[in-house]
């Protein structure tokens, strides 16, 4: 790790203010960002911590019983809090191990948006609403690629707003040894249609599936996509699978997911 | 009635209280005052001419002691390999230098070119930030058989080429083992890759170094399995320094698995360099180092032939087996595809002639060494899954095609050299029937299939030479050392014993089981026994734990000294009773003349022996203490029959372990639960490597899988609550415990029996799968069944 300075401010203006000085940089949780530091693969002047910020954590029910979730809460405390939308508290419940549940946050995820996490997924899946300091982005708006997002320097995810479909699951095929998503697929039922967003399988990060959102719209069932096939083009390919098998699993998880949909 | 203490107990291991409360002494937790820092700069390539190191900006970096380069070591020596292997032509092996830091030539990711001693780790790695390397790069040499092809890069300049040795054992059965194939009813052929593995004990090396100005005296703080060897090594073959005036501690070590047997670079700079700039220097291995300089495991590439008859009567094997060595050899290298592997090619089986051919071949990749097992592991995986596929393809029984080819007799000489003195496979055979309740398995596989699960069952046996060694036979095979085990009893004054022991504790349970050894032989409670070891300073001259040797070579050792100290009591004992000494007994702590009420305690006897006012002292000397050193005859040669259940999701091609048994045969053993817990410990590695585990390499040596997030290390999810039985128990003829040694089986027997499984499932499942090649990973399941 290289040095640096560390502010914990307890106001969002704060941070934002914090934020403006030169290589400063948000810590969420620090599950990403402090292994990178160690590796010494990022020098931030100074790190912000967010984690003092109480308007920023918790779970919440929004005025259109959207589930609204602070920008610095835990993936454990989603898990536990935001059964309104049990697809979402159980997709958190999954996410690396009690330790990393504990410290990791929604925000510091979707900032990060590594091609494999799950809350990505989700985000997408439910067309999710970012909220920043400075604006409110539609998740089909916000990824822009693996590691990529809409954020602008200095930008912090203070809340993000799931509308609550009638039916969703997620379904994570574990990469065996990061147990990130080496395929995840998040299937949402919403009374004007069917969202189905993956996560781990493409080179661009997270991405929907409209061919099966299409079919899924028509015809909520496993069978609906028996037909579909996912090329293997741009999918990643690694030691832990080939584009073909991620192809494959996209189609095998998002059937899972549509028969577990509750 | 299970005992509450002595041979045969469950002792509660006494050292897990200070591991499980974080009191252990790790070598981290030794800090020295007035220490600095090591860290190593490591090369980023596979394969590299050093052009330049200009360390001028470096040198002026904050906190900067000293940066050392390969330069500062030149007349210093090389990191020896403790064995030499002749080749099939009688010529010794190819045997490369290995600096302490590179000189000339970069050959692995994660050699080490500069050391950078500084104020702090920080500061180390500041400065080794600003060293200027000017490294041109060559062509990387990864596959092994691309390494040995005309014309390859080769690794050493000064090598013929990559070739360390090509092995053939028996040479004289090569022509008649060729012979016997050709005119076979049946040959069943399998080629097979074992994949390479990376130990990851919990607790990553580290290394102390300290200088005493005012006596010119070294101590070296390790992460190590056997402290004295590294101090031999180190000190006659590296650094120039007298063994009276160096001293080697390995304290509380987290696990070894083998890896920390070696004598690393990283050992000698800090001992050497502590003289250099007159102060400690302390290195603690990042785990991310540990990927690229900790010996890697296994790595063998191989072709296996087993020949039968028309009554499936095994009647000739034949293998060939590209070894990986890595860059340079590492301490044991060159003996592990070699004496641990072709030597154990009968298995338990009376295939009348073997042939083995074994190539060791020098790539840019990490030196390949033992890793637990040792060469057994890949002997039994080629063996049992040919002979799975043997049966596969005859339409026999597995089981029964083994039981038809078990050796029953007893001893068993081999046609691979060695010669095993007791076992019994039916037993094992019979009593993993039971516990893994194979009658049962078809029931199993309707529900599985009801679930939409494919159900496969993996048979096999094993065996293992354990008890390393006979000195004097592997002296005859090019082994540079002696491979007894020592032990000092000392009995102090008021009856409590210390054991110095060279045998080594990194997690087996020494410190527990040794006493129950003692405390069955004297009849005193095990808590009046302590284990020391760990310490050149304290220890005799021992060679540490590895090859499951330390009950059967260390504790007979131990053993040896207790008789000699209970020997010299009871003379003492005969002198306090006045009556001979043919007439004294000891049980339960007790001397008694035989045949009378007359008794002295062991705590009046040890008592006299230090206060001897009452004491035959022109005969004997005061003092109770006693060194043993013993040197086994022979291996031992555990056995056993695993079976393991698996369920393959035909979606995604995911496995999973739906039940393990173990049935071994370790001889006598002396605390159940600790066998247990090894055995344990040793499936979950052999079902790593079977599912999980694989150190992967790229064309250009760089390490695809350098971290946890690509490694795949086997979680408590991953295994099953295993059916471990050690009821069957032959006990070895040449020990006096009878004790085999357990501390590997489980990862030697485990791979093949969860192959076995997959391969059962896609077989029943109508697929057209023979191998797959570990670890089987989903993707490659689902590949395997896709064709
Ligand atoms: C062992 C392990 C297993 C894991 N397994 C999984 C898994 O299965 N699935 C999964 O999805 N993830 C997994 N993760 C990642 C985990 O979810 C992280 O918590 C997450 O990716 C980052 O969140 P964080 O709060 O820790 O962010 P940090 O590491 O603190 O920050 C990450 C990045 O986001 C920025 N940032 C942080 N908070 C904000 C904010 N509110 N607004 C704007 N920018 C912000 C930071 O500046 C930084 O660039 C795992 C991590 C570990 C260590």
């Amino acid at each position: 790790m290289y040095a640096f300075e560390f502010e914990r401010p307890t106001t969002v203006d704060d941070a934002v203010k914090a934020l403006a000085s030169e290589d400063a940089q948000a810590l969420g949780g620090g599950q990403t960002l402090i292994p990178t530091l160690k590796q010494r693969l990022a020098a931030p002047e100074t790190l912000v911590s967010l984690g003092g910020i109480a308007e920023m954590k918790g779970v919440c029910i929004g005025d259109s019983g959207e589930v609204c979730i602070g920008g610095a809460t835990s993936h454990a405390t989603v898990a536990a809090e935001a059964g309104q939308y049990p697809a979402l508290a159980e997709l958190a419940a999954h996410i690396g191990d009690p330790a990393v549940r504990n410290r990791g946050t929604i925000g510091g995820s979707l900032a990060n948006n590594d091609p494999s996490a799950c809350y990505p997924a989700a985000a997408l899946g439910s067309n999710a609403t970012i909220i920043t300091n400075k604006r409110d982005i539609a998740a089909d708006d916000y990824f822009q690629g693996m590691f990529t997002t809409a954020l602008e320097e200095g930008e912090i995810i203070t809340e993000v707003r799931f509308p609550v479909p009638e039916k969703a699951n997620y379904q994570k095929f574990v990469q065996p040894a990061s147990r990130f998503a080496l395929v995840g697929v998040f299937v949402a039922k919403y009374s004007d249609g069917v969202r189905v967003a993956v996560t781990g399988a493409s080179e661009e990060g997270v991405h929907r599936w409209s061919e099966a959102e299409e079919a899924l719209s028509a015809d909520f069932s496993a069978d609906a996509i028996s037909g579909l096939s996912v090329p293997a083009d741009g999918l990643i390919g690694d030691l832990h699978g080939t584009p073909e098998y991620r192809a494959h699993l996209v189609k095998v998880m998002t059937g899972r997911a549509v028969t577990a949909s509750a | 009635m299970p005992k509450d203490g002595g041979i045969g107990a469950s002792s509660k291991r006494r050292e897990d209280v200070r591991f499980l409360t974080g009191r252990g002494r790790y070598t981290d937790d030794i800090n020295i005052n007035n220490q600095t820092y090591v860290h190593f700069l490591r090369s980023d390539v596979a394969h590299a001419t050093i052009k330049g190191i200009d360390t001028s900006s470096a040198d002026a970096m904050p906190g900067v002691v000293r940066i050392f380069t390969g330069a500062d070591f030149e007349g210093i020596g090389s990191i020896p390999c403790g064995w030499q292997v002749t080749d099939r032509h009688g010529e010794p092996m190819q045997e490369p230098a290995h600096p302490v830091l590179a000189q000339g030539k970069v050959r692995h990711v994660g050699d080490p070119i500069c050391a950078v001693v500084a104020e702090s780790l920080e500061q180390a790695r500041d400065a080794a930030e600003a060293i200027e390397l000017d490294l041109e790069e060559l062509p990387a040499v990864v596959d092994m058989k691309a390494a040995v092809a005309d014309g390859s890069t080769k690794v050493h300049d000064d090598l013929t080429s990559n070739l360390c040795y090509d092995w053939g054992f028996v040479e004289e059965n090569r022509e008649a083992v060729d012979e016997a194939i050709k005119s076979a009813a049946h040959v069943t052929t399998l080629e097979l890759v074992n994949n390479r593995l990376v130990a990851n004990p919990m607790e990553p090396r580290v290394a102390v170094g300290d200088w005493n100005a005012g006596t010119d005296d070294y101590t070296l703080y390790t992460t190590s399995q056997n402290p004295h060897v590294i101090r031999l090594l180190m000190g006659a073959f590296v650094l120039g320094i007298p063994e009276h005036k160096l001293r080697v501690v390995a304290p509380d070590v987290g696990g070894g698995f083998g890896t920390k047997i070696f004598h690393y670079a990283e050992e000698a700079f800090c001992t050497f360099a502590a003289k250099q700039v007159g102060r400690p220097v302390k290195w603690t291995s990042s785990r991310s180092e540990a990927f690229m300089s900790d010996a890697h495991g296994r790595d063998h590439v191989t072709k296996i032939e087993l020949a039968l008859d028309a009554d499936n009567n095994f009647t000739a094997l034949r293998t060939e087996t590209y070894a990986n060595m890595g860059a340079y050899l590492s301490t044991f290298a060159p003996s592990i595809p070699t004496w641990l592997h072709g030597t154990l090619m009968a298995g338990n089986y009376k295939t009348p002639l073997i042939y083995v051919n074994v190539k060791a071949v020098f790539t840019n990749t990490v030196p390949v060494d033992a890793y637990r097992g040792a060469g057994r592991p890949e002997a039994t995986f080629q063996l049992e899954r040919v002979v799975d596929k043997a049966a596969r393809e005859l339409g026999v029984d597995p089981i029964e095609l083994r039981r038809q080819n078990f050796i029953t007799e007893f001893p068993y000489a081999t046609p691979v050299a060695v010669e095993y003195d007791t076992g019994d496979y039916h037993a094992t055979m019979d009593k993993l029937a039971e516990i893994g309740d194979l009658s049962g398995f078809e029931a199993r596989l309707e529900e599985s299939k009801k679930r939409g699960k494919l159900r496969g069952l993996g048979v096999n046996c094993y065996i293992e030479a354990c008890g390393i060694a006979p000195s004097n036979l592997v002296g005859q095979l090019g082994a540079r050392a002696g491979l007894y085990e020592s032990a000092t009893v000392r009995v102090n004054a008021t009856g409590s014993i210390s054991v110095m022991t060279g045998s080594h504790s990194h997690g087996q349970g020494h410190e527990t089981a040794f006493p129950q050894v003692i405390a069955e032989m004297i009849g005193i409670d095990e808590s009046q026994i302590e284990i020391v070891h760990g310490d050149t300073a304290t220890s005799p001259m021992g060679m540490g734990t590895y090859g499951s040797r330390s009950l059967a070579v260390g504790g007979s050792a131990m053993v040896r000294a207790a008789e000699k100290v209970i020997n010299k009591a009871k003379k003492i004992a005969s002198h306090l009773l006045e009556a001979s000494e043919a007439d004294i007994e000891l049980k339960d702590g007790q001397f008694t003349v035989a045949g009378t009420d007359k008794s002295v305690a062991w705590g009046d006897v040890t008592l006299a022996a230090y206060v001897p006012h009452n004491y035959p002292l022109e005969e004997i000397e005061p003092g109770l203490e006693e060194t043993a050193f013993y040197d086994p005859n022979n291996f031992t040669y555990p056995s056993g029959a695993y079976c393991c259940e698996v369920e393959v999701d035909p979606d995604t091609g995911k496995v999973t372990i739906e039940s393990f048994a173990a049935a071994d045969d370790f001889g006598n053993i002396v605390n159940p639960m600790i066998v247990s817990g090894q055995v344990h410990g040793g499936l979950a590695q052999g079902i790593g490597q079977a599912l999980l585990e694989n150190c992967s390499y790229d064309e250009n040596g760089q390490i695809l899988s350098a971290s946890y997030m690509d490694y795949a290390m086997p979680r408590a999810d991953d295994v099953p609550f295993y059916e471990v039985d050690h009821s069957c128990q032959t006990p070895c003829t040449h020990n006096p415990l009878g004790v085999k040694g357990c501390g590997e089986a489980g990862a030697i027997g485990s791979p093949p029996a969860v192959v076995n499984a997959v391969v059962d499932a896609l077989q029943r499942a109508g697929k057209d799968v023979t191998h797959i090649d570990m670890p089987l990973t989903p993707g490659k399941v689902w590949a395997a069944m896709n064709g």
